[in-house]
């Protein structure tokens, strides 16, 4: 009504359209100073092709490929690529869609409808799964005056499935000799959200700790309280005293919750990047040439001393062959860059940097990808 | 009103208020009609203009889109539904059931999704409705004009805030907040069911009772915005005919504001039960899902429709199991839709002033 | 409006008439407690959303880089990075969105009201528009991904996303606009008609006019709501940390899109882009409402 007010919200919108008007930009390198290329290693970038790549899937690699996009900005100036972290199902799903370039996903492609459906949208050739980012995952918890538990595989199946309920119960006690654990109810928590975590929690539990719920994407210990996401889990142990979930490593950091040490067989081990490196050592490939499809249980089941074996493993999913020439070349330069210099950011990430060995036999794959 | 043709009505009323100036929308009194009622006359068979054609087309075309679209959701929602419906190992009406993870061996039924969603959306809506409406008569009725314009934008402000927020505000702010007073709750109501202990942690607040408040906050400016605008239009003359009579505030509102405006918002919160209804993030961010069916208590946990479908389907990668949750979804139209049969038989039956 | 009925007590008692009861004294003055009451109860959630929003995400948009950067080549734990290519995304899809659903939306109002009487097709509209507004964000997300490319083949765009947004957006409008018409007097019309004028200048120039503040209302409600949806972008476009200008081509973000991404990342960053991407969403918004309003009262009928 009055005409001030008009002239106030004219002049508002003219500066909202002036600020969007002055073109965006998507520099955000660091103006000088350290940069991620400095301390690149010596193996050879093609740089080329497409300049955005599109990718799609696990949410629960997305911050190591927020690193690897960083470093194959660095390597190859003027490239990006956009990850969409809606989920493996969605991922592989996009995938064989054709929607996207690669997908991510936490488990590898399931023999039958989805291997043929990515065999087609990669003009029949075979796709591959790569296994680019091992993330830890934490049993994390919060008890009060409690921070160096002990765990084994067979007594976490026990406390997720409700069969041990107090924090003093004896099958705790027996693992943690010294510790004085206070007579509390446990809170377990678990993901609401179907989540690869889940599967792979429940796969370990499965393999080394006699977990007879059932594995799969929904949590079936049948005892607790679902809560979304990482976040959403974190949080809530966070908040609660007597609290326990597993979740991934760097959600476990960043909300300050202590992470129980596994006992496989030879000593508790503490959750570090060189424990959590020692079980990808030791892991096997059951898949064939370069389809590296990880053997889980020989991860789950390492009893190996000093490594920590409750992994999430997520594959990177390309076609072998059957991409044009442009994204072709622009897929083998980001995932050698993921696989080299990529690495150096992850343990900060809360991942897992890959093994020596690991690592040549993923270049090899992606050189031979065409 | 459907009949263009209805020059023969004498310009009667046009006087009165025509010269008041009063500021408001013009009402009927105010409609300047010039003297000469008797002009286009015409005793040949209607003829309907070009323009009217082309015009009453694209208002039924639009009618017709919006059916035919909405048949084809329905339709694609059925499709997907109906071979897993096949393949469900127990009733899908009345189990408790849900597991999806093996599409060989299908077990999911509604019965504990509908009554949480139903109970979530009730709580909503009960804490909703009477605060719109003491909100939407206090901005058009009571309150001073220079407080009633600055207050309308706030509200309008917080349609504006994402739902993925107000599930924020409710897990970090709300939850912790509620915390003491759902205990007192607890330990002095327990014995009255809804009141019970539930089957998720208190201290989380990740119950029925906060999400039930957060989708109230959620759908309050929805409700009170139209009923707002419409509360604005009761006609200036019944509400100075009540004031002459010598009615006082609350009486003019009762007897002229209100059977006004009930239509308005009664539709008003129809909306408001629908967004309620179908709430996604902010319902799937709070509200914990436990591992023991629904117990008719507000501090129970569990999962809505759209909250199901929303926490499963970033991982939808079987077209048997995402047909479960499909069907989920087609229960949530249905339900929508009895919602609103019962609101629109509920404004028919006072239709006075239609 | 509420200026007329400024102190109905002082206009009904003059001294030849009786005094006004206690018991209706007492009513009104209960009743006047009570709607004062529910506006104070009201208010304080309402305020604490805001302030919410307000405390945790301001200092964020205050930095310029905010308002002209996109989050491309940034790590999660990394601070700055801007939310300019969220912002546009909103914007186009929510804009494209809108002018495909206002006149969708507002015709078939119309034609419930003007046209539609109580024929059959006018109650299967009524029946279908009240099933659309229950729809979740995701169902029809996931059936426009299942025409638009797994039936057409057409590949995944901010476009896709303003189509699902159309059907979460016109049954708000539609039913706000329904609401609205029907309250606009039958006497306007018939004194329209009686000078021989036509009935769609009537509706245009009269009917929609005289309720165009109210189908404003409406519009900005829609809108609010469509530009806070997450899943169909999710679904149908996938976020890109860079900039995207291209509508039909190519992953785009949004800001609800960015903030559901950003849960995704443990770090003191993710937490500030967050609450950064929610006030800029309700700072859009408003100057959406403002612009509105102004409309509104440009183009309403003179009444003085």
């Amino acid at each position: 009504m009055k005409i001030q007010r008009h002239g106030a919200v004219l002049g508002l919108v003219a500066a909202s359209a002036l600020l969007l008007g002055a073109c965006g930009s998507d520099n955000n390198a660091p103006t000088g100073g350290t940069n991620t290329s400095s301390n690149a290693a010596s193996v050879p970038v093609e740089c080329g092709g497409k300049t955005k790549l599109n990718a799609e899937g696990s949410s629960a690699q997305k911050n190591a490929v927020d690193a690897f996009v960083q470093a194959y900005q660095a390597a190859c100036p003027g490239v990006d690529l956009a990850y969409n972290p809606s989920g493996s199902g969605a991922g592989v799903k996009n995938f064989n869609a054709g929607q996207v370039d690669f997908g991510g996903s936490d488990s590898a492609l399931k023999e039958g409808a989805e291997t043929e459906a990515a065999a087609k949208r990669c003009q029949t050739n075979p796709a591959w799964n790569l296994p680019l980012v091992f993330g830890p995952v934490a049993v994390g918890y919060k008890v009060s005056g409690v921070d160096n538990l002990v765990l084994d595989a067979k007594t976490t199946a026990a406390i997720f499935s409700g069969a041990v309920k107090k924090w003093n119960d004896p099958a705790i006690k027996a693992l943690n000799g010294s510790a004085t654990l206070p007579d509390k109810d446990i809170s377990v928590i678990y993901r609401s959200d179907e989540s690869g975590t889940t599967d792979n929690f429940q796969k370990y539990l499965k393999v080394a700790g006699g977990w007879t719920k059932g594995d799969g994407k929904q949590f079936k210990g049948g005892v607790g309280e679902g809560k979304e996401k990482s976040a959403g889990v974190a949080q809530a142990v966070g908040s609660i005293d007597g609290a326990i979930t597993y979740v991934e490593w760097s959600f476990a950091q960043d909300n300050k919750l202590s992470i129980a040490k596994i006992d496989s067989g030879a000593g508790a081990v503490e959750l570090t990047a060189e424990s959590a490196g020692k079980a990808i050592d030791g892991a096997k490939i059951k898949g064939e040439g370069n389809n590296l499809v990880l053997d889980l249980d020989s991860i789950y089941g390492s009893k190996a001393a000093g490594a920590y074996p409750l992994l999430l493993a997520t594959y990177e999913i390309v076609c072998s062959k059957g991409y044009d020439a442009d994204t072709a070349k622009a897929v083998k330069a980001f995932l050698t860059v993921a696989a080299t210099t990529g690495q150096a950011q992850l343990a900060d990430a809360g991942y897992v940097p890959l093994p020596k060995a690991f690592q040549d036999k993923l270049l090899t794959a992606v050189k031979a990808i065409a | 009103m459907n009949d263009p043709v209805v020059a023969k009505r004498p310009a009667g009323s046009g006087a009165a208020g025509a010269e008041r100036g009063v500021a408001a929308a013009p009402t009927a009194s105010e409609a300047p009609i010039p003297p000469t009622p008797e002009a286009p006359v015409t005793t040949k068979a209607p003829h309907v203009r070009p323009g009217d054609r082309i015009f009453r087309g694209l208002a039924t075309g639009s009618g017709v889109f919006i059916v035919v679209l909405i048949g084809a959701i329905g339709l694609f929602l059925i499709l997907q539904a109906i071979p897993s419906l096949g393949l469900d190992n127990v009733n899908f009406l009345t189990s408790r059931e849900w597991n999806t993870t093996d599409p060989t061996n299908l077990r999911f039924g509604i019965l504990d999704l509908t009554l949480v969603t139903v109970v979530v959306a009730l709580v909503a809506l009960l804490i909703a409705m009477p605060i719109a409406l003491g909100i939407a008569l206090f901005l058009t009725q009571y309150a001073p004009r220079n407080l009633a314009r600055p207050f309308a934008y706030v509200i309008d402000l917080l349609a504006a805030v994402p739902s993925i927020v107000f599930g924020l505000w409710g897990l970090f702010v709300l939850g912790p907040v509620l915390f003491p007073f759902s205990e007192w709750v607890i330990e002095n109501l327990g014995w009255i069911p809804i009141f019970a202990k539930g089957n998720v942690n208190v201290q989380l607040g990740g119950t029925i009772f906060t999400a039930g408040i957060v989708v109230a906050v959620m759908i309050l400016p929805i409700i009170t915005a139209v009923s707002r605008e419409v509360f604005e239009r009761t006609p200036t003359m019944h509400v100075e005919g009540a004031i002459a009579l010598g009615a006082t505030k609350w009486e003019v509102v009762r007897t002229t504001v209100l059977p006004f405006g009930k239509a308005g918002y009664v539709s008003a919160s129809m909306l408001g039960l629908g967004r309620a209804l179908g709430e996604t993030i902010a319902v799937a961010i709070i509200l914990s899902t436990a591992t023991s069916s629904f117990g008719w208590s507000l501090f129970d946990g569990g999962s809505t429709f759209a909250s199901k479908i929303a926490l499963a389907a970033p991982e939808f990668n079987d077209a048997r199991s995402a047909g479960a949750y499909i069907a989920a979804g087609l229960v949530l139209f249905v339900l929508t839709f009895v919602v609103n049969a019962i609101a629109r038989s509920i404004v028919a039956g006072h239709k006075e002033y239609e | 409006m509420s200026t007329n009925l400024a102190d109905p007590q002082r206009l009904a008692t003059p001294p030849t008439f009786q005094a006004v009861s206690l018991s209706r004294r007492i009513k009104n003055g209960i009743a006047t407690g009570l709607v004062w009451g529910a506006f104070l109860i009201a208010i304080i959630p309402l305020v604490w959303v805001l302030y919410t929003v307000i405390q945790r995400g301001f200092p964020v948009i205050l930095d310029g880089d905010w308002w002209q950067k996109s989050m491309s080549g940034l790590l999660a734990r990394q601070q700055g990075g801007g939310a300019y290519h969220a912002i546009y995304g909103t914007l186009v899809q929510g804009l494209v969105c809108a002018v495909i659903s206002v006149p969708i939306g507002i015709m078939i109002a119309i034609y419930l009201v003007e046209y539609g009487g109580r024929s059959k097709l006018s109650k299967a509209t009524t029946f279908m528009v009240d099933i659309l507004t229950g729809v979740p964000s995701i169902v029809a997300a996931l059936f426009v991904y299942t025409v638009w490319i797994t039936t057409f083949g057409l590949g995944r765009s901010a476009f896709a996303v303003s189509l699902a947004l159309v059907l979460l957006m016109v049954p708000v409008i539609v039913r706000t606009t329904e609401e609205m018409l029907k309250i606009v007097p039958d006497e306007l019309r018939e004194a329209s008609y009686a000078l021989g004028i036509p009935k769609w200048k009537t509706i245009v120039k009269i009917v929609i006019p005289t309720a165009l503040s109210g189908i404003l209302t409406g519009i900005m409600l829609a809108l609010a709501r469509v530009m806070g949806e997450t899943a169909p972008v999710l679904v149908l476009a996938a976020y890109a940390p860079f900039i995207n200008y291209n509508l039909f081509d190519g992953p785009m973000a949004s800001l609800p899109l960015m903030m559901v991404n950003e849960r995704n990342n443990p770090t003191a960053a993710g937490f500030d882009r967050i609450w950064g991407a929610a006030i800029t969403l309700v700072v859009l918004i408003t100057l959406f409402n403002l612009l509105a309003t102004v409309i509104s009262r440009a183009l309403a009928p003179k009444t003085k």
